[in-house]
This record gives C-alpha cells, sequence and structure tokens, in this order.
C-alpha cells in the first residue's frame, strides 16, 4: 500500500505539474485526497505492519496520519477559494497544488517512516516543498520569508543528519549497525552515553524549525506569515506534528537508556525558553497570522513540558498536539476571509469583524476559546493533565511561572482577538466590503466541534492509540 | 576562507575541497566496489568540485555581484578565532575515548562544521552564506567517512537527491534575490516584522 501510495502521489504531482486546465487540477487533487484516505484506512487497520521495509504503521504514526488526512480536505478546499480569490494563472495554479500535494505526502510518509534516516529524507522533503508556497506570491518579503526558512531549514537538517551520523556510530559499538527505531529502542541500554548526549541534542537542535521551539523557531514563523493561509494552516499543523515524532522517537530511545533524566531536563529548558519567548512576542505582536504562528509556538512548548515531566504529561501531549492540530489550522482558514473583507493583516486596520462576517467571527471566537485552552475546548482537558503531571513531578515552581506566563498569553491574544471582532477600525471604508458565504466557514466549524469531541469524551479508539503510542517509554 | 578577500578564492577553495574529499574517500575505501566508486566520484568531482562553483560563478556574474567578501570582522580576528576553533576541536577529540572513531576525520569534521557557522555569521553577502552551508556540507561528508556509516543504499541515495536539492533550491532563490533587491545583502531581509 505504502509503495502505491508513494508512487500515485508522484504520478498525481507529475500530471499537476503538467497540466494547466482548471478542472483537470482539481480532479486530481480529489483523487490524491482518495488514496490519502486509502492508504489511511489501510494503515488504520493493519497496526504495527511493516511495509515497503522502511514505513511501519504504528499507533502514533497512524494517528498523527488521521489527523492528517482530516486537515488535508479543508486544507484543499480552502487552497481552491483561495486560488480562485486571487485569480491565479494556470502555471501558479500547478506550483501551489504540486507542492502543496508534495507537503501532505512527504509529512504523511515521515509520520510512518521506522528508519531514522528515512524520516530525515522526508523532513528535507517538507522543507522543499514548503518553499514553494511560502514563496507563492512573488514578491520581497515572500522572497525574504523564503530565503530565511529555506536556510535555516538547510542548516537544520544538517544538523538532524550530524545527529544521525553519531548515533551510527553509537549502534555500530554495540554490534547492531542497523538505525531503525525498533533496533534503536532494543539496544538504547548499551548505547554508549556520551554518544547519545551529543546526537540528541544535534537531532534536537535540528527538528526545532519543524516543531517551533528556542533555538530556531523564528524561520518557521516567518514562513507561516508568507504562505498562503490553507498552506500557513498545514505549517503550523500537521508540520509541526512531523517535528514533534521526529524528535518524540528520538526521545523515546533516550528516555529507554540511562540518560532519562538529562534528555527530560534539556526538553524542559528548551520548552521554558519557548513558552517565555513566545509569551514576550505575543505581547507586542500586531500581524494576526505571526500571533497565530506564536500561538503554535506556546503550544508546543506546553507539549514538550509535558513529556519532560512525564507520567500522565506524555498521554496529555499526544492529545495536545492532536487537538492543536485541528484548532489552529481551522484559524488559520479563517484568516483568509479576515483578509477578503479587510485587505490587511495588521491588527491596527482590523475591527468590528462581526459586523461584516458574522459566521466567521464565530469561528474566531470559539478558535479563540479552543486556542486559550478556556473549559468548553479540548484543549482544557489536555492543559489541565500537563499541569497535573507537572504538580505530580514536583514542579511547583515552574508550574507558578508556566501559569503566569500562560495568563499573559491569554490576555494579549484576547486583547487582539476583541479588537478584531467587536472595535470599529479607524478610517475603514466598508462601502466595498465583500459578502462571504457563510459555507466556507463550516469546515473550520467541524475542525473546532472535533477538537471540543475528542477531548471531552475522547472515543475508546482513540484512547487506545495514545496509550499504544506510549508503551515503549517508561512509566 | 578564513582571510581570502575575493569570492573567486572563496569558490576555488570550494572546488578544491571537493577534490580534497574524493582524495580522502578514495584512500579510505576497503574495497573497489564500481558502484560505490561511481557513486563517489559523481558526488565529490562532478557535484561538489564542478557543478556548485559553476553555478556559483555563474550567480556572481549574472547578479554582478563585488568581487570583495566584505566580512563584518577584520581578518586578523578571523585568522585567531578560525585557529581557535581548530584548536579546540583536537581538544575536544581529544577528551574522547572512543576506539570506532577516526580522530583525524573527526577534527576536520567538526572544524568545518563550526568554521561554516562562523562564516555564515560574519559574512555581509548572501552568496558568502551559502559557501558557508557547502562548507558544513563538506564537514559533514567527512564526518560521514570518520563515522564510517552503513546505511543502506536507498537511504543513501535519498540523503544524496535531498542535499543536492537543497543546494539547488538555495541556489535558485539567490538568483531570485540577485533579480529583485538588486543588491545581495543580508541587511536587505529585516523586513518581515512583528510590528
Amino acid at each position: 500500500m505504502m509503495l502505491i501510495y508513494l508512487i500515485g502521489s508522484l504520478l498525481l504531482v507529475l500530471a499537476l505539474a503538467l497540466n494547466r486546465k482548471k478542472w483537470i487540477n482539481y480532479g486530481l487533487v480529489g483523487l490524491y485526497l482518495i488514496l490519502l484516505w486509502a492508504l489511511t484506512i489501510f494503515a488504520a487497520f493493519h497496526i504495527n505492519e511493516t511495509d515497503l521495509t522502511y514505513f511501519t504503521f504504528d499507533a502514533l504514526g497512524v494517528l498523527l496520519l488521521i489527523i492528517l488526512s482530516i486537515i488535508a480536505v479543508p486544507a484543499m478546499i480552502h487552497s481552491k477559494i483561495y486560488v480562485e480569490q486571487h485569480q491565479e494563472t494556470g502555471g501558479v495554479r500547478a506550483i501551489y497544488f504540486v507542492s502543496i500535494v508534495g507537503l501532505i505526502t512527504a509529512i504523511g510518509a515521515g509520520y510512518l517512516a521506522n528508519h531514522i534516516a528515512v524520516t530525515w529524507i522526508f523532513a528535507e522533503i517538507t522543507t522543499l516543498s514548503a518553499s514553494a508556497l511560502i514563496y507563492h506570491h512573488r514578491n520581497k518579503l515572500a522572497l525574504e520569508g523564503t530565503w530565511k526558512y529555506v536556510f535555516i531549514g538547510a542548516i537544520s537538517i544538517t544538523f538532524v543528519f550530524i545527529g544521525i551520523l553519531f548515533l551510527s556510530l553509537a549502534i555500530h559499538q554495540t554490534g547492531s549497525g542497523n538505525l531503525s527505531y525498533s533496533s534503536l529502542y532494543r539496544n538504547a541500554p548499551s548505547i554508549n552515553p556520551f554518544w547519545l548526549q551529543l546526537a540528541f541534542l544535534f537531532i534536537f537542535t535540528g527538528y526545532t524549525v519543524k516543531l517551533g521551539l528556542v533555538p530556531m523557531f523564528t524561520a518557521g514563523v516567518d514562513a507561516k506569515d508568507k504562505a498562503p493561509a490553507p498552506a500557513a494552516a498545514l505549517l503550523s499543523s500537521v508540520l509541526m506534528n512531523l517535528g514533534f515524532v521526529g524528535v518524540f522517537r528520538v526521545y523515546t530511545v533516550l528516555s529507554n537508556s540511562s540518560l532519562h533524566h538529562w534528555v527530560n531536563l534539556v526538553i524542559g529548558i528548551a520548552a521554558f525558553l519557548s513558552l517565555f519567548v513566545a509569551t514576550v512576542y505575543m505581547l507586542k505582536v500586531k500581524n494576526i497570522k505571526r500571533m497565530l504562528g506564536y500561538s503554535s509556538i506556546e503550544h508546543m512548548a506546553l507539549v514538550m513540558l509535558g513529556v519532560a515531566a512525564g507520567g500522565i504529561g506524555y498521554y496529555a501531549a499526544i492529545l495536545h498536539i492532536v487537538l492543536h492540530a485541528l484548532v489552529k489550522s481551522s484559524l488559520f482558514f479563517q484568516f483568509n476571509q479576515i483578509y477578503r473583507v479587510y485587505k490587511s493583516k495588521s491588527i491596527y486596520q482590523v475591527g468590528n469583524y462581526i459586523k461584516y462576517n458574522p459566521t466567521g467571527a464565530l469561528v474566531l471566537l470559539f478558535g479563540f476559546i479552543s486556542a486559550t485552552a478556556m473549559p468548553p475546548s479540548g484543549l482544557f482537558v489536555s492543559e489541565f493533565l500537563i499541569f497535573r503531571s507537572l504538580f505530580q513531578a514536583h514542579q511547583l515552581w515552574l508550574l507558578l511561572v508556566v501559569l503566569i506566563l500562560l495568563t499573559m498569553i491569554i490576555w494579549a491574544f484576547g486583547k487582539n482577538v476583541f479588537k478584531i471582532l467587536f472595535t470599529p477600525p479607524v478610517g475603514f471604508d466598508d462601502t466595498h466590503v465583500p459578502i462571504i458565504n457563510p459555507i466556507e466557514s463550516v469546515s473550520q466549524f467541524v475542525l473546532l466541534a472535533l477538537a471540543m469531541y475528542l477531548g471531552l469524551n475522547p472515543p475508546a479508539e482513540f484512547v487506545h492509540l495514545i496509550e499504544e503510542s506510549l508503551t515503549l517509554l517508561p512509566q | 576562507m578564513a582571510i581570502a578577500n575575493r569570492l573567486m578564492s572563496y569558490i576555488k577553495v570550494l572546488a578544491f575541497q571537493g577534490i580534497l574529499l574524493f582524495v580522502v574517500a578514495f584512500i579510505q575505501l576497503e574495497e573497489i566496489n564500481p558502484l560505490n566508486l561511481g557513486f563517489i566520484l559523481l558526488e565529490t568531482v562532478v557535484v561538489k568540485a564542478m557543478i556548485v562553483p559553476w553555478f556559483l560563478m555563474y550567480i556572481l556574474r549574472k547578479n554582478k555581484i563585488t568581487r570583495e567578501a566584505e566580512p563584518y570582522v577584520s581578518n586578523f580576528f578571523s585568522l585567531i578565532i578560525t585557529t581557535i576553533i581548530v584548536v579546540l576541536t583536537v581538544l575536544l577529540s581529544h577528551t574522547i575515548a572512543d576506539s570506532g572513531l577516526d580522530k583525524i576525520f573527526f577534527i576536520a569534521a567538526m572544524s568545518s562544521l563550526f568554521f561554516g557557522m562562523y562564516l555564515i555569521a560574519t559574512r555581509r553577502k548572501i552568496i558568502t552564506h551559502v559557501m558557508g552551508y557547502l562548507v558544513i556540507e563538506n564537514g559533514i561528508f567527512v564526518l560521514s567517512l570518520a563515522v564510517g556509516n552503513e546505511m543502506p543504499m536507498l537511504v543513501n541515495l535519498g540523503i544524496m537527491l535531498d542535499i543536492f536539492a537543497s543546494v539547488l533550491i538555495l541556489g535558485i532563490f539567490l538568483n531570485k534575490i540577485g533579480d529583485v533587491f538588486k543588491d545581495v545583502d543580508v541587511q536587505q531581509l529585516n523586513s518581515l516584522k512583528d510590528v
């Protein structure tokens, strides 16, 4: 199935690249979505089976693949709306769909890879395909964002590669020179800790570009700012999950060795610094897309704090990345409608949105409630569990500071969102405001409702998948 | 490279590094396998010593980039700092008690990694950033020889293709920057802001 999926995607990408007809393009994208869903359903029924040597349908991979398939559908619908709104030429549209299909394919394959170097290969492909999406508008600012993303992405991916080389040296000494994750887990206790430490530092630093943590978070925020909103939705949800997968699998190796405490410390420090940085930027940011990007950094920091605290934190971390992906992508999908009304990303020039687009305003309001983890939202459950894990790990001071920082983030986020919703903008001429069809907001409501449902009343299969993906961790 | 003033000498050093890498890899080969040899030949001599330098020269000429490297720090300090980098990596490698590691290769790889980053941090032109990235790539090539990694052929191929593609994409966007900004200087790239 994996072979069919990869070859099928490649053929569809080629066909998309060669075709300039509008409806043929849409048809090919529809075919791709069917292929993606076929793989997802196949994978869900073949848990823990290996396909094509380098791919295993393990619980974590399948869970994230399902989320990817769910988000891919509205991403394509909103891409279609976006492309038509901007009246792109055939060539530009073809490049856009080629890169977005390439991006989704690479992310999905990266989730399922069972060999550390194969994850690396697909992570690199995501950088390349994302670069074409960020450069979509072909202006100065887009070029700047693309250059920064590609350059930092290239450097970071070399860092990951250095880490993999150190790991290969270390695993070689244990007698079995195989870099698949299962072999790494098995040999974890006997690997030389020095090389393991060095490898983890490099791999973690490298994947922070995708994951959005200190030290290399900056390029990701620029990318989300300049990429078209449907693509930015993918960048800030499923692509971040790929970074999480890359880090989490190596983390699992280290947690089975004598370095468990050390690795928790490293992740915890990076996560805390990221939360701090996110707070500082949230307080001063005036660009809506960048604000959403910094909010993603905050959530990933919370996820990594949960992983570092351990215990119930592991469960909460996986739950949190799933719910965050749904909520954040729906907010990004909604952003495009805001832009169509005001033709601006700046909070200064946006306001009284509820008057011009009531349905869209409701999405924004619910999205804000979800993203800040207020009670009816599913993220409330996962954040609460993360706090509990910090409490159980006896990190009271850390918890206190984290809560203070979160309060500041909620204040800044809320101030900006309520300005967008209710305060009339200065000097805004509302004679030519386009009427936005409420149907365009349906997918966002579905995603937000799904996040609420999965958080408050998780189905047994969902809980089982999360628990299954944590079995290799020491409890 | 630390104290060269002209961009052309940077390119020449990069081409020379490509040939050196081939020689090192050739000596390191335990058995001459035509497939492996062809692969290394393609990667070092053809790509690193010919295509990439040619491409960089093409970009230099097409965008009329001035020939000075324009570092932020003086050559004297650059020389001192690169020396310190090499000395530190030598000291670091001596703290590692590991028989499976080829120390000379490890030192060469780590020092070119850190030197590449130093080059990126201290040069004003964007094209020198790409050169710094290429130096890091060369360091990684040496590192992969040092650890004698035995990745499956398919995986190796994927890695090589990816690296090649990233160099290509960097080149393409560098070209675009040359077209759009008229001056290939990192100072131009500071308009993405939060406010």
